[in-house]
């Protein structure tokens, strides 16, 4: 029986300040009991004096009576194989009326570094089905892949989508993906939830839902258990795992509350100073770990707050992840969906995961042309804007139409639309075929005579 | 051994009692023995940092002193090491304690068990003074490690000295008044080593990559800057600077860095081969990885621990080049430090000394006759990420007052594809001057004229574009729209470098200089051409304009060059 103390001396915000302990372990997991209530928490700063601890449920409800514990350990997430199907809250307790898990393991959710050293490179393909990902921002297993996008614009669906599509090339298997809803709208999370239904993928889910009108502290908890999780079904279980955690900015700005609690120094935007660091630590529990057979891939979402990408959140998750996603709000009015704007997309994994032996030998040559005359026509918009189309050269006609063109068919395409990496080049060498060959200036000569649509008939005949 | 007790935890910072500890001091803290450095003294209380995850460590537990600073080990069998920021080689942690890092491990630097073959280069009855090489170990095929008398040790004659296999902890040599030398030396890392001076920046450190070598030259033991918001093509760069710089050893600090592209380097770095000698790469290179997961703490001490290595080799007399990706986030460790300390911040949130920290940092580097007589020196890449790639923040701005070389990374390029993806208008080098004599003597007295006329075209470029963005190419006059042309020619044919082409990814001063010469000479034929009233569409398309453009992907380039350039002057002469 572990002791406990009734000398809460100060309640604060989403914090309690507790005096006259025994020595308490910092980070060590916390109960508090209130009228039989069981909240829990977490301690934050410890000392022979006074520990503080922060309340994952929400200090509601506490008051100097409560009864307060130190379990003597830190956070562990408990773990087994039944944990697959499940919807479980923001601090992984079970939402779907179903038991509570029974575990086989339990897991510090803290998370250690993986060891540079012991780390895999990735470099297996994941086709998503999604042109403007496989073709020129191709994702990798084991790569962290955020999408930055705005209010109101639909990542949501691009994200189901890819949940959906995903699949490595020449495989059956399929992804076991895990859900995490950090402070989003009732109405989102049904919406995932039902999509999850409609295809059967909630059987090989894990979903954690922390919605808007749940405490903003538990949004701390649940990335990190949601990462614990998938780094027991990838390096436990030998599984593929797809974790999706949204919204990232939601998560930024409960750490932002509890550091202002903590009256701490601010950063910038008011931001903590170590929200580097912490975002680090959540986006860096991707990857393949050599001679595991799992690998974890991320794909976070965050919306940048007036669609700026200087930002503190996605600023500083553009330095730790592997590229970005961007999600433009012109394509969007254009009715084109996905609305990805390739253009200051990226990814940084894209060349070990394409080409002879993973894709195809002609991809990168072909991407680069597309996304160079696409930049090209989209400068060009702005000099017919003030000139007027009939007063451009031939030769930038040509790549302004390329660039609407580009738009139109190798962009757009339905939300169910799946196409494999092989059409996504085709429509690339389709549009590409519109121009004249001594402009193809980017794709070496022994690739045109193999896939451009001129040849590719007559080489298929031999 | 003084044992103090911890009174406080907060992340990674800690406070402790009872200790006699001076600043920068190492103790390990808790049952388990955390590394951690004294940061902070106040009353009677020791503020603490402690290299690792803190999580359950309680106030009442040990806090051991070590009586020394944080130190990195130097002596044979550094060269090859992957190591995290404060020298605990990641192989054997991985040995010891699986895929993912424990806390409480500590390992040496480097292995004392092995026995190295020692050959003294002095004899019993020679004078040897403070950073004298008193033997060698063959410590890689192709590199010979010098064994020195520490800087701080007196010197004097020779007493004994042994011949044979040692490992690093056994004497090999005993001094008049007693002191033995051993093959492994410890230097705190926050100390600079000393040199006997410092000298001019006189010589260029050889990249291969024509914007670098033919535009903005760096000097051997000069410092760069390579900022750039994300997705610039940063770390592409550095890792491209690493393979085909002409240095002895490399040394790369991944502070702050990503896993995935950390096992991207580790994995490539023992595959590369030495352009020069067909050896690993690896063999003369030293990993510092540091992962941006990794503690905060020990990313901050990660530069530090690189750069000794770095001058450790100098003094023996080689050129090193140290990579630091990135010292935004090693700047951020400082800041996350301060802002945990309670320290009043200053711009943005940095320390107020974050200027003053990365002067010292930079001031390491540098060409230097060494205490051992001969000549080495430490060249400097850093990578700055300024936030939102705003280059007036802070890190960004102290950064710029120190070093020489500014390689402008441009995410515009990179959404071209255009690499290296280095402004070429808004770069610079102030080793301009100082390296012209080297190259008028060793490349081409024409070296900095053509570079000068290229960069010219290319300004003349850059406000044409402007024009012609409101009224279109066809309006400009013959002679600017061949300016335009003769500057496209210079950024794809020229600039433009693939660093995954076998060949394209390295050229020669020698090449460089053709290269450009052949492009400059278009330009003078296609002025002519106007002059004489031809027509710019007709000179543009010449077919040995686009045979040039091919130049640049073959090995035995010269005889092709020749060619395309005999069929530049017929194809001109011919045309009417």
């Amino acid at each position: 029986m572990t002791k406990e103390y009734k000398t809460i001396t100060e309640i604060s915000g989403p914090l309690i300040f507790v005096e006259k302990t025994e020595p308490v372990g910092y980070n060590e997991l916390v109960e508090i009991r209130t009228g039989g209530e069981l909240k829990r928490g977490q301690v934050l700063d410890t000392s022979d004096e006074i520990v503080v601890i922060q309340v994952f449920e929400g200090t509601g409800g506490l008051s100097k009576e409560s009864a307060v514990s130190f379990t003597g350990d830190v956070i562990k997430m408990p773990l087994s194989p039944g944990i697959v199907g499940r919807v479980l809250s923001g601090s992984g307790r079970p939402r779907d009326g179903g038991p509570e898990i029974v575990p086989e393991v339990l897991r510090d959710i803290a998370g250690a570094a993986i060891n540079p050293a012991s780390r895999e490179k990735p470099r297996a393909f994941i086709q998503t089905g999604i042109s403007t990902i496989d073709g020129t921002n191709t994702l990798v297993r084991g790569q962290k892949l955020p999408i930055f996008s705005g209010a109101g614009l639909p990542h949501n669906d691009v994200a189901l989508q890819i949940a959906r599509q995903a699949k490595a090339l020449g495989e059956a298997e399929s992804f076991a993906v895990i859900f995490c809803a950090m402070g989003i709208t009732n109405e989102e999370a049904q919406h995932f939830l039902a999509d999850f239904e409609r295809t059967g993928a909630l059987e090989r889910a894990v979903v954690f839902l922390n919605l808007a009108d749940d405490p903003a502290v538990e949004r701390i908890l649940t990335p990190r258990l949601g990462l614990t999780t998938a780094e027991y079904l990838a390096f436990d279980l030998d599984m593929h795992v797809l974790i999706i955690y949204t919204d990232m900015t939601n998560y930024c700005e409960s750490l932002r509350q509890m550091g202002a609690a903590r009256e701490e120094v601010p950063g910038r935007r008011g931001y903590p100073g170590y929200m580097y660091t912490d975002l680090a630590i959540q986006y860096e529990r991707a990857g393949i770990i050599r001679g595991k057979k799992g690998s974890i891939t991320q794909f976070p979402i965050l919306t940048m707050p007036g669609d700026d990408i200087t930002h503190p959140i996605p600023d500083l998750s553009g330095y730790i992840t592997e590229g970005q996603i961007i999600i433009s709000r012109e394509l969007h009015r254009k009715g084109i969906y996905p609305p990805v704007d390739i253009r200051p997309s990226l990814s940084r994994l894209m060349n070990s995961g394409i080409g002879k032996g993973h894709t195809r030998e002609d991809h990168r040559a072909v991407s680069d042309q597309l996304y160079a005359y696409y930049a090209e026509g989209n400068d060009l918009r702005g000099l017919a804007a003030i000139v007027g189309k009939e007063a451009l050269s031939e030769r930038d006609k040509l790549v302004l139409e390329f660039a609407d063109k580009f738009e139109k068919r190798f962009v757009n395409q339905g939300r169910d639309e799946d196409r494999s990496i092989f059409d996504t080049l085709q429509i690339g060498w389709d549009l590409l075929a519109d121009l004249p060959e001594a402009m193809l200036t980017r794709i070496d000569d022994k690739y045109i005579k193999a896939y451009h649509p001129k040849y590719a008939a007559s080489a298929a005949k031999k | 051994m003084e044992v103090g007790k911890v009174k406080r935890v907060a992340g990674p910072l800690v406070q402790a009692v009872g200790l006699k500890s001076s600043m920068y001091d190492l103790v390990l803290v808790g049952e388990e023995g955390l590394m951690s450095e004294v940061i902070g003294i106040s009353g009677n209380k020791h503020i603490i940092q402690v290299y690792e995850d803190t999580g359950g460590v309680r106030p009442g537990e040990p806090v051991k002193e070590t009586g020394a600073p944080l130190v990195a080990q130097l002596g044979p069998g550094i060269l090859t090491q992957i190591y995290d920021g404060i020298q605990r080689p990641l192989p054997k942690l991985a040995e010891m304690s699986g895929d993912f890092i424990s806390r409480g491990l500590f390992v040496d630097g480097i292995d004392h068990k092995k026995k190295w073959e020692f050959k003294p280069v002095v004899k019993k009855g020679d004078v040897v003074k403070p950073g004298q090489a008193i033997g060698e170990v063959q410590e890689q095929l192709l590199i010979k490690h010098k064994i020195m008398v520490p800087p701080k040790m007196k010197g004097g004659a020779i007493k004994e000295i042994y011949s044979g296999n040692f490992n690093v902890d056994e004497t090999v040599a005993v001094l008049e008044d007693g002191s033995k030398i051993t093959m492994v030396q410890k230097w705190p890392v926050r100390q600079a080593r000393p040199v006997a001076e410092k000298l001019a920046p006189t010589i260029p450190l050889r990249t291969g990559q024509r914007v670098v070598d033919g535009f903005f030259s760096l000097a051997k033991g000069g410092t760069a800057a390579i900022p750039g918001g994300f997705g610039t093509g940063k770390t592409v760069m550095q890792q491209t600077l690493s393979k085909w710089a002409d240095v002895d050893i490399v040394i790369y600090v991944g502070c702050g860095e990503r896993g995935n592209e950390m096992a991207d380097l580790l994995h490539e770095f023992p595959e590369l081969q030495d352009p020069r000698t067909g050896r690993p790469l690896m063999e003369r290179s030293i990993v510092y990885a540091n992962t941006s997961n990794m503690p905060v703490a020990a990313r901050e001490a990660s530069i530090y621990t690189g750069m000794t290595t770095a001058e450790y080799y100098r003094d023996m007399g080689y050129d090193c080049l140290m990579t630091a990706d990135s010292t935004s986030r090693w700047a951020e460790a400082m800041r996350e430090m301060g802002s945990r300390l309670e320290e009043m911040p200053g711009e943005e949130g940095y320390p107020a000394y974050l200027g003053a920290r990365l002067a010292d940092f930079y001031e390491r580097a540098g060409r230097a006759e060494v205490l051992n007589g001969g000549q080495g020196s430490v060249s400097i890449v850093g990578a700055v990420s300024p936030a939102g790639g705003d280059f007036t923040e802070p890190v960004t701005q102290n950064t710029l007052r120190m070093v020489k070389v500014f390689w402008a990374l441009d995410s515009k390029l990179t959404q071209r594809r255009h690499f290296p993806s280095i402004n070429w208008l808004d770069s610079y080098s102030l080793y301009d001057q100082t390296l012209e004599p080297w190259f008028v003597e060793n490349v081409s007295p024409d070296w900095n004229k053509n570079k000068r006329r290229a960069m010219a075209i290319l300004q003349e470029n850059a406000e044409l574009e402007e024009i012609v963005m409101l009224v279109g190419s066809d309006a400009l006059p013959e002679d600017q729209q061949i300016t335009l042309e003769v500057a496209r020619m210079i950024i794809n044919f020229w600039l433009a470098q693939s660093a995954f082409h076998p060949v394209d990814t390295f050229a020669p001063y020698k090449k460089q200089f053709d290269l450009l010469a052949a492009i400059l000479k278009f330009r003078d034929y296609a002025f002519e051409a106007v002059q004489k009233g031809i027509p710019v569409a007709a000179i543009t398309s010449v077919p040995s304009k686009d045979a040039l453009a091919k130049v640049r992907l073959e090995a035995e380039y010269e005889p092709i060059l020749a060619k395309v350039m005999a069929q530049m002057d017929s194809e001109f002469k011919a045309l009417k």
